[in-house]
């Protein structure tokens, strides 16, 4: 099949060696240290809080949002996270989780606002997501250390590429749900675009954005073991130390954490967008 | 001046409707330019004006294009092209802003699935015109909480919609309509997701609302009862083009083609017939001047065993019968005291025939239609009858 030579691995080495790095480091420079310190801070503010705060404040939470089953799972959960001694790499990963999703609503409500909105939009936004979604993981991770550098920058950089899209696909399709009629006598009783978007299609989208920021939390910590592979601290780190030693129980005990935080916060958003 | 006129007004869906209305305006029919482009035709150029306070019903079957109409008479839906004056101005070729303004200030709607916000309560589902001109909360909140009273739904002010009946649900959107104070009401379909009793129930709350307030109305129906019962004037649809405008009566006696008199072949004539559309002409008249002689000669020669009596104005007086008047051309009595003026029954042009029908069985002689003490003609049980009954065979004949 090859009638020709398409040199697209050359360009591509060419351009980043070329271009990418060298004119625009600086760029990515002025991206990776306002986000290095927003993780720093995040990671430093929950380490600070005493344990115990923070599982009583879930436990709480998970009893208020998911019920009393799930406030008893959070409370054996956090015991469990406390007595395998990991604390402190969940918070690591959670403040990772935390920080990529609230750039993925910052960046995917907005853009599928306008993607539900506009015809042109969503045809532009659609193959995008669907590139970021199934892209491995791995062709843009090794080059995102290449312009951010090790650590939980680069991790939070690919966790958003991964984990946004549903953010984006879940506004879209809240805001197409509204009834139409409902639309329509808005409408007919002289709303502006932006009366329309704030008094009816967001709030009656909120449910389904929920949804969309649920599944963004839930990819974001199955990037949590890839991500340690380009120095992003926390539980991913002990999971593949586990690994590369052949420490089967030490993979054990990350890789269950990971999953007691996983259904954690996964009754919690859920529970939030059922209240809504 | 019309509230609402709307002249030539088209709506072509598809991907070149100015194509389309070209073709439109060639005189090609709908279903052709549905063939050869695959465009659909909405509305085809349709033309009616509403006077104010007057209720306008377009009645059609699904897919004739209603709600389409109704939904360019406020730019819901861009039209293709024509006009549509509110109050005398275009609303197809406003900006967006006074459009935005003319619909909160003129135009009021009402939906057929009540279109009522579910996250909000019933108050602020009905002051939420209001707070889109920017009304204080209090004050939007009064007004609708007044307007919530007029509807009868106090008490529910902060249930949400989905707590509500289909009824409940659609007197709160009539109220939201009726809070913007708008003279305009549009109404699609407003009362065809209510069950029977209901929806006759709202039909006359609307009247009852319409008398009060005077509002202009613009009314969407499928259901020929419906319109024929809130329609000042109809206009029937097909295919996007209005068929024929006319009063109740207009289009019951005189359809203007098979689809409009197989519409009304159902329709059961008592209730919407008048004594004037059934009423004759008295065959023989006799004048106050006129004596017992010419009274005795005029029955003679038509045939009949009583004749009526008016002054030279017109003006009703009584009934002979052919008794009287030979007693009294025999014995010299002057018309006037064997005039029969009790035992008749008189009756308004407006009548239901409905109404008559009982009363016809029990009078002895036929019932007098008078307008301003004129004798305008008589009724008989034979002309109720005839007039139920023939005019039902008559549509049967044509449509078959």
């Amino acid at each position: 099949m090859n009638y020709f030579y398409f040199p697209l691995e050359e360009w591509t080495n060419d351009f980043v060696n070329d271009w990418l790095l060298p004119v625009m480091g600086g760029f990515f420079d002025s991206i990776s240290v306002p986000l290095r310190s927003f993780i720093d801070g995040v990671t430093n503010l929950i380490l600070a809080i005493p344990p115990e705060i923070i599982a009583v404040l879930l436990i709480l939470l998970a009893w208020k949002l998911a019920g009393k089953g799930t406030a008893l799972f959070t409370l054996i959960g956090c015991l469990y996270i406390g007595s395998v001694d990991l604390w402190a790499e969940t918070m690591q990963t959670v403040a990772i989780v935390i920080v990529s999703t609230i750039i993925a609503i910052i960046f995917g409500v907005p853009v599928g606002i306008l993607s539900a909105k506009s015809n042109v939009i969503d045809k532009i936004v659609r193959p995008i997501l669907d590139f970021m979604q199934t892209l491995p993981i791995f062709v843009y991770l090794i080059p995102s250390i290449l312009l951010f550098g090790l650590g939980g920058v680069p991790a939070v950089i690919a966790t958003f590429v991964f984990a946004a899209p549903p953010a984006v696909r879940m506004t879209r399709l809240g805001i197409l749900q509204v009834p139409q009629e409902v639309v329509e006598a808005s409408k007919a009783f002289g709303s502006t675009s932006k009366q329309l978007l704030f008094k009816v299609q967001l709030p009656l989208a909120v449910p389904t954005i929920m949804a969309g920021i649920n599944q963004t939390i839930m990819l974001a910590l199955s990037m949590a073991v890839v991500a340690s592979m380009i120095g992003a601290p926390g539980l991913g780190s002990i999971v593949l130390s586990g690994i590369s030693t052949v420490n089967v129980g030490l993979g054990l005990i990350g890789g269950l954490a990971i999953v007691v935080i996983a259904i954690i916060l996964d009754r919690i958003t859920q529970g939030i967008g059922n209240k809504l | 001046m019309n509230k609402i006129e709307v002249n030539n007004l088209t709506k072509i869906f598809g991907s070149h409707p100015q194509q389309g209305l070209k073709r439109l305006k060639n005189g090609e029919q709908k279903s052709e330019i549905l063939e050869k482009t695959g465009m659909t035709v909405g509305v085809n150029q349709a033309s009616f004006a509403v006077k104010p306070g007057e209720i306008f019903v377009i009645m059609g079957l699904s897919g004739s294009g209603k709600s389409t109409l109704i939904r360019l008479v406020n730019r819901l839906i861009e039209p293709t092209d024509g006009e549509v004056f509110i109050d005398g101005e275009d609303i197809t070729k406003m900006d967006k802003n006074t459009l935005i303004d003319t619909r909160r200030k003129k135009l009021g709607m009402v939906f057929q699935k009540f279109g009522l916000l579910p996250h909000k309560t019933i108050l602020a589902n009905v002051a939420y015109g209001l707070e889109l001109q920017g009304v204080s909360k209090q004050e939007r909140e009064q007004k609708a909480q007044e307007t919530i009273k007029d509807v009868g739904l106090s008490g529910y002010e902060d249930s949400y919609p989905s707590q509500l009946s289909g009824g409940m649900q659609q007197r709160v959107g009539i109220a939201r309509a009726l809070a913007n104070d708008t003279d305009i009401l549009l109404m699609d379909e407003a009362f065809s997701a209510l069950d029977p009793i209901i929806r006759k129930e709202m039909q006359d709350e609307l009247l009852k609302i319409q008398n009060k307030l005077g509002k202009t109305v613009l009314f969407i129906t499928h259901d020929l009862d419906e319109a024929l019962k809130l329609g000042d004037r109809i206009a029937i649809m097909k295919d996007g083009r209005i068929v024929q405008i006319g009063t109740s009566e207009e289009i019951l006696e005189n359809p203007a083609n098979d689809y409009v008199s197989n519409f009304v072949k159902d329709v059961d004539r008592s209730k919407v017939l008048e004594a004037s559309h059934v009423m004759k002409k008295p065959e023989v008249l006799l004048t106050y001047k006129d004596g017992p002689r010419v009274a005795v000669r005029k029955m003679e020669e038509a045939g009949v065993s009583s004749i009526f009596v008016t002054d030279k104005e017109k003006n009703f007086k009584g009934l002979i019968t052919i008794d009287d008047a030979v007693k009294a051309y025999q014995n010299n009595i002057p018309m006037e005291e064997v005039l029969i003026t009790d035992n008749i029954y008189s009756t308004s042009p407006a009548t239901p025939l409905n109404d008559l029908i009982g009363i016809a069985a029990d009078v002895k002689y036929p019932i007098v239609v008078v307008e301003d003490e004129k004798l305008l003609g008589i009724v008989s049980r034979v002309s109720i009858l005839s007039g139920l009954v023939l005019g039902k065979e008559k549509d049967e004949v044509e449509s078959t």
